[in-house]
């Protein structure tokens, strides 16, 4: 009686499990089939290197290259924020910080991550976006810096918690053993805790990165929208999920456009899967270390 | 995509249902089908419609002005939206099927180019706004304003309200790459009442004092000019039936154009009703 029951729990938890592989496997499936079929109009590298995107013109262009220019630029400038400040406040937290502290701390920054993607756009919108003309003098509030910073603000929770996370995984006798032999609590810190955590740190990086590359919202509404090749900090920028969010709408079904936005989401798949292979790897190597 | 697909579905469900069905209920089916710039209005103006006469069913599908004149064409719709009059060569493609295509128009579709209010510019001609979306203008000094960068602000390509800025100023040239594309009017409007530099064109429906509309060729925008086709960005909105409107068909454009229910739709999608 007890076995079969255990049998049937084994059994729809395999099924559970596997269903949602299934739909994983068939979204990606969708995916290709919708997106491929833009290659036979046009090559691989006018699609990914060429340099206009005007997919309503006639003849349209088909070109994402400032697209994927303008998704790597925010990326970069939002990990460029996002990485030291949370890697920072999670080192504060795990090893400066009193236990009192922490208790407060570290809820206030996984509180970040529950604010909705659309409420940080509008505060990039309505509240940063006209400081930055009025204080820096840049043309549009709208762009690169912009969107970059409101990302960073999305992916510091993830990155802060899963660091701080790996932190606390280390070893006490570690820490104690680093002090007897005299090291300073900085010196302990820096050569010994940060070191022995590097893989959980750098998997905690990875994912705020997909986080960033992904993220649809904050973009389209602060990013200004141009499909343009950045060149300044302050140049508008296009990243592809803006331009699926924004054009999805309104392309007719089955059309070039069409094909043409799926091939887009594709390329994005693409990365972030990336980035998470790296992420699981990282985190592996870890697993076999400890 | 989604809301096409829905009503795609929903044309094939009422085809379906015309099939299997016409013994069960006697309800009169209208498809529709046609441009996005008519689309709203049509939304808007056809759930009303349908509660007031339960007798008919409409089916309302985008897929642009060319598409819903070669349904109608083809007899696959029995009325087609339309934001342009239609070409001699679909009208000979309609005779050669028999169907002669008539043409109602409903409203006016009025586009206004508007800027920061303590910007000093106060109006521009077609050719300086052609010029300033090409890229040819970069500065508000070479129009005689402060000597600052225009910031450019314009619609995704793929919305009506940018076909319409296309064809009636661009010209079909194309936008230059550096504006910033907006996904709705009140994101024009959220942006250009907070950047001083900025320009950009809504709807006559999305004014509001926020913003300063620009006069286009000395013709102040209000809605005399627009109906009376003298400002330069205004087009009328059409349906399109085949021969003159008749039975459901006439009901439907009947109550489009009457100017407490379907005018009052027109009005509430930001276009300008043709009666009052």
């Amino acid at each position: 009686m007890k076995s079969s029951q255990g049998r049937l729990t084994r059994f729809v938890l395999a099924g559970l499990a596997g269903s949602s592989l299934l739909f994983l496997a068939l979204i990606v499936l969708f995916l290709f089939m919708e997106g491929l079929p833009i290659f036979t109009l046009l090559t691989a590298s006018d699609f990914f290197l060429g340099m206009s995107w005007y997919p309503t013109a006639n003849p349209p262009d088909f070109g994402i290259f400032p697209l994927i220019a303008g998704s790597a630029a925010v990326t970069l400038v939002a990990s460029g924020t996002a990485i030291p400040l949370g890697v920072m406040t999670a080192v504060w937290l795990a090893e400066v910080a009193p236990a009192s502290m922490r208790r407060i701390g570290k809820p206030l920054v996984e509180l970040l991550a529950a604010l909705p993607s659309v409420v940080v756009g509008l505060f990039g919108m309505v509240v940063v976006a006209p400081l930055l003309q009025d204080y820096l003098g840049v043309d549009s509030g709208l762009n690169l810096f912009n969107a970059g910073l409101m990302l960073a603000m999305m992916s510091v929770p993830t990155i802060c918690s899963i660091t701080e996370d790996a932190l606390q995984a280390v070893p006490v006798s570690l820490r104690e053993a680093s002090l007897a032999l005299g090291a300073t609590r900085w010196e302990t810190t820096v050569k010994v805790v940060l070191p022995s955590a590097a893989s959980g740190i750098g998997t905690a990086c990875m994912l705020g990165i997909s986080r960033s590359i992904g993220e649809t919202m904050v973009v389209l509404m602060v990013a200004g929208g141009a499909s343009l090749l950045p060149l300044s900090l302050f140049d508008p920028v296009r990243p592809l999920p803006a331009s699926i969010a924004a054009e999805i709408a309104e392309v007719s079904f089955g059309g070039e456009h069409y094909h043409a936005l799926f091939a887009v989401g594709l390329t994005l798949f693409m990365s972030t899967l990336l980035f998470n292979l790296v992420a699981l790897r990282i985190a592996g190597n870890s697993a076999e270390k400890g | 995509m989604k809301g096409k697909i829905l009503k795609s579905l929903s044309v094939n469900l009422a085809l379906l249902f015309c099939f299997f069905a016409p013994a069960v209920s006697a309800a009169e089916e209208i498809i529709i089908s046609g441009s996005t710039t008519v689309l709203p209005i049509m939304q808007k103006a056809g759930e009303a419609f349908m509660a007031v006469n339960p007798g008919i069913s409409l089916a309302i599908s985008g897929g642009g002005s060319g598409n819903g004149i070669k349904a109608l064409n083809e007899g696959l719709c029995h009325v087609a939206m339309s934001s342009r009059d239609i070409k001699s060569s679909e009208l000979e493609q309609g005779s050669a099927r028999n169907v002669k295509a008539v043409r109602t128009a409903i409203a006016v579709d009025a586009l206004v180019p508007v800027v920061h209010p303590e910007n000093p510019i106060t109006g521009l001609s077609a050719e300086q706004l052609r010029d300033i979306y090409t890229g040819k203008i970069r500065n508000w000094k070479e129009l005689g304003g402060l000597d600052e960068n225009i910031v450019l602000i314009s619609r995704d390509s793929s919305s009506g309200t940018f076909e319409t800025w296309e064809t009636m100023i661009m010209m079909n040239e194309k936008v230059v790459p550096s504006a910033l594309l907006q996904a709705s009017n009140g994101a024009v409007v959220q942006i250009v009442a907070k950047n001083r530099k900025a320009i950009g064109y809504i709807g006559f429906g999305y004014l509001d004092a926020s913003l300063k509309k620009l006069s286009v060729n000395n013709v102040e925008a209000n809605t005399e000019t627009a109906l009376s086709n003298t400002w330069p960005i205004a087009r009328e909105l059409y349906v399109f039936t085949n021969g003159a409107p008749a039975g459901g068909v006439k009901k439907l454009v009947d109550y489009l154009l009457d100017p407490q229910k379907g005018q009052q739709a027109v009005k509430e999608a930001g276009y300008i009703p043709l009666q009052k």
